[in-house]
């Protein structure tokens, strides 16, 4: 028995022992997803005993270093994990900013310091963290960001406000970029972390088309920003005014991530599972256009397995992130709108018991933003075009 | 199993790269043999430099004195084919007529792929009966006769069957056309009494046969596999076909995307490189998208079909799909981006267009895959 092998059988009796039952079944509400942070609380005790299982293993962070709260697996002990807990459905353990995207930044530009506080602090749930990108008059155009930290010495005062921050209202600390140098575009924004409880930052829930409201606008008024948090902690990560190196980095994690490369529901086919659930066949269009898109919904599977693969090796373009982003999330729209094609009149409650309060037409109002959150599907092809086919002028 | 090329295959994809780029180059093959009006729309040379590079027998197992690799490396050739547009037999005869004969007796190998290996034979692999690919469907009869069978009925689009030295025939020996069991493979050499060949030019400047038996008698040994149960073998010539003619047809539109990406960094109008026109970048990285994963949805299946998965199948059926698109879509684009010189003979970029047609309905187009993927699915 390979190395490999032996692990996979360790995991796969780990997990046995270790997941109940409840965490096996999809996920049904917001609820049933574990956050973590200073305001959590577990919806039952499954949750709460699965979630401190994989805290205790390393599980949350499975393949950060050990010091960091992970497991230290390697790339291939990961997605054998992967694997054996898509095998038996388990849910995550923890969602979070900061696993997937404070994180990665941390461990690229953070100080040894940052990373010990800051990852443990993540890996094990005790943080949550939201992202402070967007602005009001800074979409598409990022790098146009206004919010401003005044230096003052010791500290930062920070003015401006922030839009689209997700689950603002719940979180506990904020990355944050924060122009500090109003005379260069690139080279004048700094990557922040600063608690939501300091005095001067407030937040507003955005009502979406969906009906939820997973967004905020977040406002900052008069915010005071130490400098250093402790020795070898300073307020931000990487040097101060070369945040856009961070951002643009950390927004790869997030494109990677929207793209949903690492398969589950967002790459499975579904012709079969919505004629089942019409119960009885669905028109011929519909099911070839059903046809047509499984085949594109296998080949993306593919692709997020191969980008995946390369990635591990260091042989993916750069820019391939935004390919997949791109690709991703157009298919995941095309996706919902055939599940409300095949689900006709039934799939347009919005708040009956039968239709798991409106399940289908939220999911699918939701998916509308997959290709505008986190770069647009026109910036995404700005950015192929640019980087990876090297066209002039764009 | 990473899905990305190991060293060896790397170096085998160089390898192929730098042959096809010189050998098989558009200039030198495609539009050579075409403009002499060639017969077989191939040239023999360049099969037997093929043969001497090792590539004919690159299925062939070591023990019968070929490479004994995969459907991988088969189609890294393929992809390099496919960007150059280059005409051989190449997919019928050493990927599919190989595949058939692997599942064939001592006899009919030794008979066989002596000539393969040393690129003096050429194969072709007749399967279709009417102008779209139904393999469901199988009315070509074989009957016992003697110690033999006795073969009559028709095959259309056999790819280079006027050149071929064998043909694989698809058969039935018993039940009726659309029958799944039934079925019989047979290697059909050239010299065959009582059939008929009526060679035609297709609009890629390739050969295809439709073929006429007409009383064919065939020895018993000319059998590959087993007699009515060769549906499972013709499964497996089927799948190495529609990975095969995948492989080509994402080297088919790599070779257009990056002959079209080119053009936009070269042609000027309105005072700039047209390549600076947002219309045009979105569109092309459209593009770029479609092909890489169709590269994808490739490499995973050639990797299950090496691996002998059993969703090795439905993934061949996706491959072919989303490769048709992707090529298909990289002609049209290429075309319509060159504008008035896409339209010429002189540029190349319209043979891409003629071979992405004849590929797409090699082996079944999209809507028979995409098809098929829904019925392997279940509904």
């Amino acid at each position: 028995m390979s190395d490999l092998d032996q692990f996979r059988s360790e995991t796969r009796a780990w997990l046995e022992a270790n997941c109940p039952p409840e965490m096996r079944e999809p996920v049904r509400d917001d609820a049933d997803v574990y956050w973590g942070g200073r305001k959590a609380t577990f919806k039952n005790d499954a949750q709460k005993a699965w979630f401190e299982a994989c805290r205790d293993k390393g599980y949350t962070v499975p393949a950060w270093p050990t010091e960091y709260g992970g497991a230290g697996l390697s790339p291939a002990e990961a997605k054998v994990l992967r694997e054996e807990m898509s095998r038996i459905n388990a849910r995550s353990p923890l969602s979070s900013f900061g696993i997937w995207m404070l994180g990665p930044a941390l461990l690229q530009f953070g100080t040894e310091q940052q990373k010990l506080k800051y990852l443990n602090e993540i890996a094990r749930g005790e943080i949550r963290w939201c992202q402070g990108y967007s602005e009001p008059g800074s979409g598409s155009d990022l790098v146009s960001l206004q919010t401003y930290g005044e230096d003052k010495g010791d500290h930062w005062i920070v003015n401006g406000q922030k839009i689209w921050t997700s689950y603002a209202d719940k979180a506990d600390w904020i990355f944050c970029l924060v122009r500090t140098d109003k005379n260069d575009k690139y080279r004048g924004i700094t990557f922040m972390l600063f608690d939501m409880e300091t005095p001067g930052v407030s937040t507003k829930p955005i009502l979406l088309i969906s009906g939820n409201s997973p967004f905020c606008e977040t406002f900052f008024d008069d915010v005071e920003v130490p400098k250093q948090y402790g020795d070898g902690i300073p307020a931000q990560v990487g040097e101060v005014n070369r945040g856009w190196d961070v951002a643009k980095y950390l927004l790869g994690h997030e494109r990677e991530m929207i793209s949903g490369a690492d398969g589950g529901d967002r790459t499975a086919a579904i012709g079969a599972t919505l004629t089942r659930a019409a119960g009885a066949p669905l028109d011929p269009v519909l099911r070839a256009e059903l046809a047509m898109f499984d085949v594109d919904a296998l080949a993306y599977a593919a692709m997020g397995e191969k980008f995946l693969d390369e990635v591990k090796v260091g042989k993916a373009h750069p820019a391939q992130p935004n390919m997949m982003k791109y690709a991703g999330t157009e298919l995941n729209k095309r996706r919902h709108e055939l599940i409300m094609a095949a689900g006709g009149s039934a799939a347009l409650e919005w708040d009956s018991s039968e239709s798991s309060e409106g399940a289908k037409p939220r999911a699918w109002l939701r998916t509308k933003a997959n290709s505008i959150e986190g770069g647009t599907s026109e910036v995404m092809l700005n950015v192929i075009a640019k980087r990876i086919l090297e066209l002039p002028g764009a | 199993m990473p899905l990305y090329h190991d060293d060896d295959q790397a170096m085998l994809a160089d390898t192929a790269a730098q042959f096809m780029g010189e050998e098989g180059a558009i200039a030198k093959q495609l539009r050579h043999w075409r403009d002499k009006g060639c017969k077989d729309g191939f040239g023999h040379a360049l099969w037997k430099q093929m043969a001497e590079m090792g590539f004919t027998g690159i299925l062939v197992p070591e023990a019968d004195g070929g490479l004994g690799m995969g459907h991988v490396e088969a189609g890294i050739v393929l992809e390099e084919i496919g960007r150059n547009l280059t005409p051989s037999p190449f997919l019928t005869s050493s990927v599919m007529a190989a595949t058939a004969l692997g599942q064939g007796g001592d006899d009919l190998r030794a008979r066989y792929l002596p000539g393969l290996l040393a690129g003096d034979s050429v194969f072709a692999v007749a399967i279709d009966e009417g102008a779209k690919h139904n393999p469901d469907r199988i009315a070509c009869k074989a009957e016992k006769s003697g110690n033999g069978f006795r073969l009559n009925g028709k095959k259309d689009f056999v790819v280079q069957g006027a050149s071929a030295d064998m043909i694989v025939v698809a058969a039935r020996t018993s039940g009726s056309e659309t029958d799944a069991e039934g079925i019989t493979l047979f290697a059909v050499p050239r010299d065959a009494a009582g059939m008929g060949h009526n060679s035609v030019r297709l609009v890629d400047s390739s050969m295809a046969s439709h073929i006429t038996f007409e009383n064919v008698e065939l020895d018993g040994d000319a059998v590959i596999g087993e007699v009515d149960g060769g549906r499972a073998v013709l499964n497996r010539v089927l799948d190495a076909g529609r990975v095969g003619a995948a492989a080509e047809g994402v080297g088919v539109a790599r070779g257009s995307m990056d002959m079209t990406v080119d053009y936009l960094k070269q042609r000027k109008q309105f005072g700039k490189l047209i390549g600076e026109f947002q219309a045009l970048q979105h569109r092309a990285a459209h593009l770029y998208s479609e092909v890489e994963i169709a590269r994808a949805a490739v490499i995973k299946a050639q990797q299950l079909l090496d691996a002998g998965a059993e969703n090795a199948s439905l993934m061949a059926s996706v491959a072919k799909a989303k490769a048709g698109k992707a090529a298909g879509l990289a002609v049209k684009e290429g075309v319509q981006m060159h504008g008035g010189i896409g339209m010429t003979d002189e540029y190349d970029i319209g043979l891409y267009m003629k071979r992405d047609r004849a590929l797409a309905e090699f082996m079944g187009d999209v809507y028979y895959h995409a098809g098929r993927v829904a019925e392997m699915s279940g509904y």
